[in-house]
């Protein structure tokens, strides 16, 4: 059994702009059981940092309670961390953001922690926009404490011991749209081709930018009549097609048929291209979104891609009017500027 | 509609995939793709392990380092012994070609020290007398000569004793061992050790004749052998015809025979000023039996850049560290003789330079230098001489004077006759010797035996899975980070004084324990079995050093080595292909960086990667298995 990883990397691998190469983003050895979709999310977060030139000691990773929010002890081990309790990451991921926006903030949480016993914190969190990156490892179950049906287990599921589902199951991506999301995406942790862009673009997003990915759990998920499986999720995947992300500077090359490809742009200047496969489905039209999601759930399909992205909403701290500059590069006179000041803010609530 | 990269799927894989079309993401355009790697070819896995195959014996080098790391330098001893015969020799001598092969080298800045791990093994070991072959008392009635007894001999013979041959070993020297004996310095390798190892052969029941030059192939065939095998070497020392050449021979010496001279101890001493000319390992063997015989200023003078030199680039270090200045870019035009007495030898400067890939050397137009010598040591070549066989036996030579001799089996054009060693194809090393002494002396048993000679024995192979728990394994795979140690030297004050004294002290066990753990036990082999992997990508994902890819198949290899995850540019190292999976992706393994590590296998959920030790031995005359 191993316990770290060896030193040694391919002595070819490329560099980023940075200077740094995959294995400076990378963290420790998983404990996580071998083949868990986890850990190849993990590996998708890596490979987005990676190419999108971040300095790790500008992520600040946060995670609640489960196998899942273990993983970032098992990527970036250079950037900040904080493992909060169970379901109460979004608290966490708020306050943080409120003191320093300058930080990119990493949400990583499953569908027990934000399902489950963290509902409440995803709506609000969710409804306040807050500038961040919220992915769910999504497995249908509780891992980590031996597989139990989480709220996001289909209806109908069958587990690993054989009892079969008999309540209905959430769609995040359905609520979060619901609850004014801002980005909402769903991918499958066997894809990178896909979950890598998604991720990208969700990191150049500004507000709250929801990644749910269905990532199956080997141990207690992965059995025949589960629909967290990778058989099952391999055959009911229905992409809306590829996404590319385009960072800010790099020009678009290939020429697009008119209708075959619709850009839209982030706010830090880069762009998202979606390759459309279909011709009912505009990223940007709630409606329709909605409606395609509905009617892939009573198909029993499973609909991937950047599935929801509006550029118009405001984040939280623009909204509240914080510190531009983060608390802690703050002097004390700035942060306790005396009682004067203080009567004249209780004045304005009188 | 085009989606995106095209992709190739194979025709079993779109009867499978019934679903491309609804999904309409693979768009069909061609069903040829790479196949799947053939790994019961007993090639492929032997090729993985880096070392053991640059090995011209093939020796199972991780397997004898596990030993070693295990404490075990018996059974260490012995697993060298049944492939390169002369562990202890070689353990200090070997020219060592696995180093530059090993995969750490690749990692890291220096290869494991496979060859002074090796010599540990032999100054370790307890008796091995009991597991030494036995020699049959009944013969099988068949008598072969052997001329010359150096280390290509030697191996014939401890490969046909042991089938019941009748074996006579004619040499000229007095004690066996040849050039190892004659040439190679007692500082580098003791004749205790090399008595040891000279001795276990002959006391298989060999008759030797030492002090007995055969002077007839023609005399010694009529004396009704079976098969003759040539294995005398290429003695003759390359002369150096510049002008002043003869004027002063006496202090001018060829330096193969004067290292002969000063081993069978006829040479004492040598002047205060030494030249030695060339830049092979001889020219650097010369320079330091010099320094130890009265040399006090010695200099090797060679004519290519210091960086092109023939020697081994530890032997330049070894010269070098014994007050020994190499100048190089400086080509001999004549010995300067005054008064019928040796001054020096003049030389040109030069500078190379490089046209269509091939390297001249140019005068530099300064004046030429002379630099002072009481006595000069030629060391610039060796050539094959075979005054002794007879020119109209039907023994086929070319135009350069070299017996044609096939490669494969080392027959000459004579029925019976055949070569080994120097003799066979030009001048080599030891562990070339014992390899084609290995394959000569298969071939002498199919030859006495009536068999077709090409019809050449198979390896023994074995392929053993390592699992021992649900993440053991039997081997170390942890990696270690250490870098390589230096084998300690005696003290050069120690050293210079006696030509005897041995200059390398060998690794201590320690150290020992630490340079074996720096092997990656390459032949340990990662094991895929396409049926079993349900392409979660955890492998893709941990490895360390990025060899595993899963992506769609290409026609052809150098495409599929471009659009792995670090492009496999690596040529000489091979692509595991699997078969087609489910997604119609396959798993590309680039062999080139893997730290056999054991992680993908670890972090498989299905056990479709699995630690297999590989262990491939060359065959022996007979089959003949020794350990
Ligand atoms: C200075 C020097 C240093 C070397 N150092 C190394 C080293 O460190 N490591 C390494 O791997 N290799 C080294 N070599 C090369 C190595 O010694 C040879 O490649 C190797 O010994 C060849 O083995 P062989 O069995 O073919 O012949 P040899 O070892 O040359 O043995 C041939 C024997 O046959 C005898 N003989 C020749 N003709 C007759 C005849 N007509 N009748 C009877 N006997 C005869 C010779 O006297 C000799 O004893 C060195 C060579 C030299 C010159
Ligand atoms: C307050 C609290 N309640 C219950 C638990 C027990 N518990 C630990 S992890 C977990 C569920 C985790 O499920 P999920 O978030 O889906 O993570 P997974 O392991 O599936 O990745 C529960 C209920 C806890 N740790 N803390
Ligand atoms: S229990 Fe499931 S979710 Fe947890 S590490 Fe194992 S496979 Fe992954
Ligand atoms: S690491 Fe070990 S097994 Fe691999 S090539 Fe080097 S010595 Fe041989
Ligand atoms: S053993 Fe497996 S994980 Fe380790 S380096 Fe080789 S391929 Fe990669
Ligand atoms: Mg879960």
């Amino acid at each position: 059994m191993s316990y770290t990883k060896p030193v040694f990397h391919h002595p070819h691998l490329t560099k980023n702009e940075l200077g740094y190469t995959k294995k400076d983003y990378e963290g420790s050895l998983s404990t996580l059981c071998a083949g868990c979709g986890h850990d190849s999310i993990s590996a998708a977060i890596v490979e987005a940092c990676f190419e999108l030139n971040i300095e790790p000691h500008r992520v600040a990773k946060l995670s609640g309670i489960g196998c899942s929010s273990k993983t970032p002890a098992y990527f970036l081990n250079n950037s900040h961390g904080f493992n909060s309790v169970h379901g109460r990451m979004p608290s966490i991921a708020t306050g943080a953001n409120l003191a320093n926006r300058d930080l990119i903030y990493l949400g990583v949480s499953g569908d027990g922690d934000t399902a489950s016993i963290g509902m409440g914190q995803f709506c609000h969190v969710i409804r306040r926009n807050l500038n961040m990156i919220y992915v769910v490892m999504n497995n249908g179950c509780y891992g980590l404490t031996k597989g139990q049906d989480s709220a996001t287990a289909d209806k109908g599921s069958k587990a690993k011991a054989g009892n079969v589902n008999p309540y209905e199951g959430i769609d995040l991506c359905g609520l979060a749209i619901e609850l004014g999301a801002t980005f909402v995406a769903q991918s499958f942790s066997g894809d990178k081709s896909q979950l890598i862009p998604i991720l990208k673009a969700a990191m150049s997003h500004k507000g709250f930018a929801l990644v749910n990915v269905i990532s199956p759990c080997v141990t207690f998920n992965n059995n025949v009549g589960s629909t967290k499986s990778y058989d099952y999720v391999r055959e009911h995947n229905e992409s809306l097609g590829r996404v590319d992300f385009v960072p800010l500077g790099e020009e678009i090359t290939t020429q697009y048929e008119a209708g075959e490809v619709k850009e839209v742009k982030l706010h830090n200047g880069s762009e998202v291209l979606f390759h459309k496969l279909r011709q009912d489905f505009d990223p940007e039209n709630k409606i329709e979104v909605i409606n395609a999601l509905q009617k892939a759930r009573s198909q029993n399909e499973i609909l991937t891609g950047i599935l929801y992205l509006d550029n118009s909403g405001v984040e939280l701290n623009d909204l509240l009017n914080t510190t531009e500059v983060p608390l802690n590069q703050l002097s004390e006179k700035e942060l306790c500027p005396g009682s004067a000041v203080l009567s004249e803010i209780n004045q304005g609530y009188r | 509609m085009i989606w995106g990269k095209i992709m190739w799927i194979t025709k079993l894989q779109c009867l499978l995939l019934l679903t491309c079309a609804k999904m309409e993401q693979l768009w069909i355009i061609n069903y040829t793709c790479m196949e799947r790697t053939n790994v019961n070819n007993p090639e492929y896995y032997h090729k993985v392990v880096d070392c053991q195959y640059a090995c011209p014996a093939h020796t199972p080098v991780p397997e004898y380092i596990r030993l070693i790391a295990a404490g075990k330098y018996t059974e260490a001893y012995m697993v060298n012994w049944e492939s390169n015969v002369f562990p202890g020799v070689l353990g200090r001598t070997c020219d060592r070609p696995c180093e530059p092969a090993c995969r750490r080298g690749r990692v890291e800045e220096e290869p494991v020290a496979i060859c002074r791990l090796k010599r540990v093994a032999a100054d370790h070991k307890s008796s091995i007398q009991h597991l030494l072959p036995s020699i049959p008392e009944q013969k099988n009635g068949k008598r072969v000569a052997l001329v010359g007894g150096g280390p290509a001999s030697l191996t014939v013979a401890r490969d046909l004793a042991p089938l019941g041959y009748e074996i006579d070993l004619y040499d000229d020297q007095m004690k066996g061992g040849g050039m190892m004996r004659s040439q190679i310095p007692s500082f580098r390798l003791p004749a205790e050790v090399l008595d040891e190892e000279v001795d276990q052969i002959l006391n298989l029941g060999i008759s030797a004749h030492f002090n007995t030059r055969v002077n007839s192939l023609r005399d010694l065939m009529a004396k009704g052998y079976d098969a003759v095998f040539v294995g005398t070497g290429a003695p003759k020392g390359k002369d150096l015809e510049i002008p002043g050449r003869h004027d002063a021979g006496a202090n001018i010496h060829i330096g193969i025979q004067w290292l002969a001279s000063v081993a069978f101890e006829h040479i004492h001493q040598i002047g205060k000023k030494v030249i030695v000319l060339g830049g092979g390992n001889t020219a650097m063997d010369c320079c330091r039996t010099a320094r130890r015989l009265g040399g006090e200023q010695v200099k090797v003078v060679v004519r290519s850049p210091f960086a092109e030199m023939k020697a081994s680039p530890w032997e330049k270090e070894d010269a070098m560290h014994e007050d020994i200045p190499i100048i190089d870019n400086h080509v001999p035009k004549s010995f300067v003789v005054e008064n019928g007495k040796l001054k020096g030898v003049m030389f040109e400067k030069v500078s190379p330079v490089y046209e269509d890939g091939k390297r001249k050397l140019k005068p530099t137009g300064e004046p030429d230098v002379l630099i002072e010598a009481d006595d000069v040591l030629i060391a610039i070549g060796q050539e094959n001489t075979f005054p002794w066989i007879e020119r109209d036996l039907g023994l086929e030579f070319d135009q350069w004077g070299m017996p044609i001799i096939n490669p494969h089996n080392f027959a000459s054009t004579v029925k019976g006759v055949f070569f080994g060693g120097d003799a066979a194809l030009g001048p080599k090393n030891i562990i070339t010797a014992v390899a084609q002494g290995h394959e000569a002396a298969i071939s002498i048993d199919l030859y006495c035996q009536g068999k077709d000679l090409n019809e050449r024995l198979e390896p023994r192979t074995k392929l053993q899975s390592t699992k021992m728990g649900i993440h053991e394994w039997s081997y170390d795979n942890y990696v270690a980070a250490d870098l390589r140690y230096a084998v300690p030297q005696a003290d050069k004050s120690e050293t210079l004084r006696d030509r005897k004294k041995e200059v390398e002290l060998g690794f201590d066990l320690k150290t020992a324990f630490k340079e074996a753990q720096r092997c990656f036990n390459c032949d340990v082999q990662t094991v895929f079995a396409d049926d079993k992997c349900i392409e979660c990508d955890a492998c893709m994902d941990i490895c360390p050093t990025s060899c595993i890819t899963f992506t769609y198949n290409e026609e052809d290899e150098a495409a599929l080595r471009q659009k792995l995850l670090v492009p496999a540019l690596n040529l000489e190292q091979d692509l595991l292909v699997s078969g087609p999976l489910k997604t119609g992706k396959v798993m590309v393994k680039d062999e080139d960086v893997c730290l056999h590590c054991g992680l993908c296998a670890e972090r498989c959920p299905t056990a479709a990667w699995d630690m297999q030790k590989y262990l491939y031995n060359t065959a022996k005359a007979g089959h003949h298995c020794y350990v």
